[in-house]
């Protein structure tokens, strides 16, 4: 077989220039064609997801909002090392550190922690390597399916800690079911 | 002239004026919904049930837009533009049959606003002043592209007039007619045109679909090339008028198209109707059908939009000068060879 002739995708076609016949530069027939093609979809089923009632199922590693986690009692795991911002792409973590004081050990449960934790949503780019630089594991990509609501502030999409720390009732239940089993 | 005439005309072309704006206003919801359907998606559906309130919400966005006027000579003109398209899309619905009659308050009532003799010339007037409206808008706009667009514009509705009325008179040899209404009558029962004249159904059709603007023949507007054709510096309402001028014409053409091929409002047992159910509802019911046929061309008119695409200019021309007006010739020659063929067929001496 000559270099020409093979077809690797088995879907070659060669373009022919060949000059139209009277019925083909009448375009009618090609029209035809055309309004019995649009027409079958006119009554195919629509592929839209109607998107606010409808949400698409999602795949089972689907990474969506940051949660910081607390321990089973509801003390926050995040010890501010930095590796998360550091491990970020798009640079969208910053925080800012805090020694733990003597009164504050029910809140946190390393010695040093973030007293300012912010992601930009508008950098983030959902890639979970924050998730998997964390050492502490505090930081993860929950599967929820809330996505960042739209704003007219660029400030409104800077997550702070009040929007990414776990709540507290969430952590005590998760503690209530481990001890459970 | 007794005053219950007047009040009945001007409730006719009031009902009529209504009629068409409502048709239009719909048109543009169902243009976004057949676009829709024939790309697998669903189309606008949250403004009312279906997003049947989407006409109006627009509505609502044009007349709280900006008006903005460029900087041009022609203000005057510039204003006029808009006006003309629209008054000239309004006034061709006067001449149309759009039911036999109905029988009120011992009254016969013709459902028209008026029946002259020439109303198929009438028509043709009309729509022909129609481009000025384009011409002076785009001239007057003082942009490269609205002056493109409405040059192109304008050779295109000269070039493509000709072949249209070249179609009409081998159908006008036909009827002997020029009233609409006449045409309507003739075709009663099934008599539809159409059988008749196919070619010329043909060459009318893609001329109607030059004349109103619309794909494949859309260059005047032709988003691609001119940002918006000759529109492009218009803003607001005004430009809602050369939009809904557009639609108001689409619908015209629509209905000259079922009454000159189609039988108007006529359907088959019209006669048996009118004999045993009234007048009356044998005509409503006469109505009801014409407006059918409307939809449907209405319907056609944004299918064929939305399956092919703008032609060439070039090819525009082509098509205009060199295909249809030969037909449209033939057409008339043969049309005259059928209708003569006894005096023929005598002359040769068979
Ligand atoms: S998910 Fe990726 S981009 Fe987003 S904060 Fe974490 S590391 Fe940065
Ligand atoms: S979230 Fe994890 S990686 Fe980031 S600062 Fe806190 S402990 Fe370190």
């Amino acid at each position: 077989m000559s270099i020409e002739t093979i077809s690797l995708s088995g879907r070659k076609k060669v373009v022919s220039n060949k000059e139209m016949t009277f019925l083909e530069r009448l375009y009618l027939v090609a029209i035809f064609k055309g309004l019995v093609i649009t027409i079958k979809h006119f009554f195919r089923r629509k592929k839209t997801i109607h998107y606010p009632e409808q949400v698409r199922v999602r795949s089972d590693v689907y990474r969506g909002q940051h949660q910081l986690k607390r321990d089973e009692q509801g003390r926050e795991n995040c010890t501010a090392c930095g590796l998360c911002a550091l491990s970020c792409p798009a640079e969208a973590i910053t925080m800012k550190a805090e020694e733990r004081k003597a009164n504050e050990k029910h809140l946190y449960r390393e010695e040093k922690y973030a007293s300012i934790y912010e992601i930009n949503m508008l950098r983030c780019i959902f890639c979970g390597l924050c998730e998997e630089a964390c050492p502490k594991d505090a930081i993860y990509l929950t599967t929820s399916k809330v996505l960042v609501p739209s704003s007219y502030e660029r400030e409104d999409f800077i997550f702070g800690k009040d929007k990414l720390v776990m709540p507290l009732d969430v952590a005590m239940k998760n503690a209530q079911l481990k001890n459970a089993n | 002239m007794d005053s219950t005439f007047i009040i009945e005309k001007s409730v006719v072309i009031l009902v009529v004026f209504a009629v068409t704006m409502i048709m239009a206003m719909y048109s543009t919801w169902a243009e976004r919904k057949v676009a829709a359907y024939l790309q697998d998606r669903v189309g606008p559906n949250r403004a009312g049930w279906g997003g049947l309130l989407q006409p109006l919400a627009d509505g609502m966005k044009l007349f709280s837009k900006e008006e903005f006027i460029p900087n041009t000579p022609n203000k005057f003109l510039f204003v006029v533009g808009p006006a003309i398209a629209m008054s000239t899309a309004l006034m061709t619905s006067a001449v149309i049959p759009w039911g036999d009659k109905l029988h009120l308050f011992g009254r016969d009532i013709l459902l028209q606003a008026t029946d002259i003799n020439i109303g198929l010339l009438y028509f043709f007037g009309v729509v022909s002043v129609g481009v000025y409206g384009i011409m002076i808008g785009g001239w007057a706009s003082n942009s490269k592209f609205s002056l493109m667009g409405a040059v192109r514009a304008a050779s295109q509705m000269v070039s493509y007039e000709i072949a249209m009325g070249l179609s009409m008179i081998a159908l006008l040899m036909m009827t002997g007619s020029l009233s609409l209404r006449e045409i309507s009558m003739q075709q009663a029962e099934m008599n539809w045109n159409v059988f008749y004249q196919p070619l010329s159904f043909l060459i009318f059709l893609i001329c109607a679909f030059a004349e109103t603007n619309r794909t494949p023949f859309d260059l005047a507007e032709c988003e691609t090339e001119l940002v918006g054709g000759y529109h492009t510096e218009y803003s607001s309402m005004k430009m809602g008028f050369y939009l809904f001028a557009e639609y108001a014409n689409m619908f015209i053409s629509a209905t000259i198209i079922s009454v000159l091929f189609f039988g108007g409002y006529n359907y088959p047992g019209m006669q048996w109707m009118v004999e045993n159910a009234g007048v009356n509802p044998a005509n409503v019911l006469g109505m009801v059908v014409l407006f059918a046929k409307i939809c449907f061309f209405i319907f056609f008119y944004m299918w064929v939009r939305w399956t092919i695409p703008r032609f060439r200019y070039d090819q525009l021309m082509h098509l205009g000068w060199k295909i249809l007006i030969p037909l449209s010739i033939i057409n008339i020659m043969i049309t005259g060879v059928v209708m003569l063929r006894g005096e023929i067929a005598a002359y040769l001496g068979f």
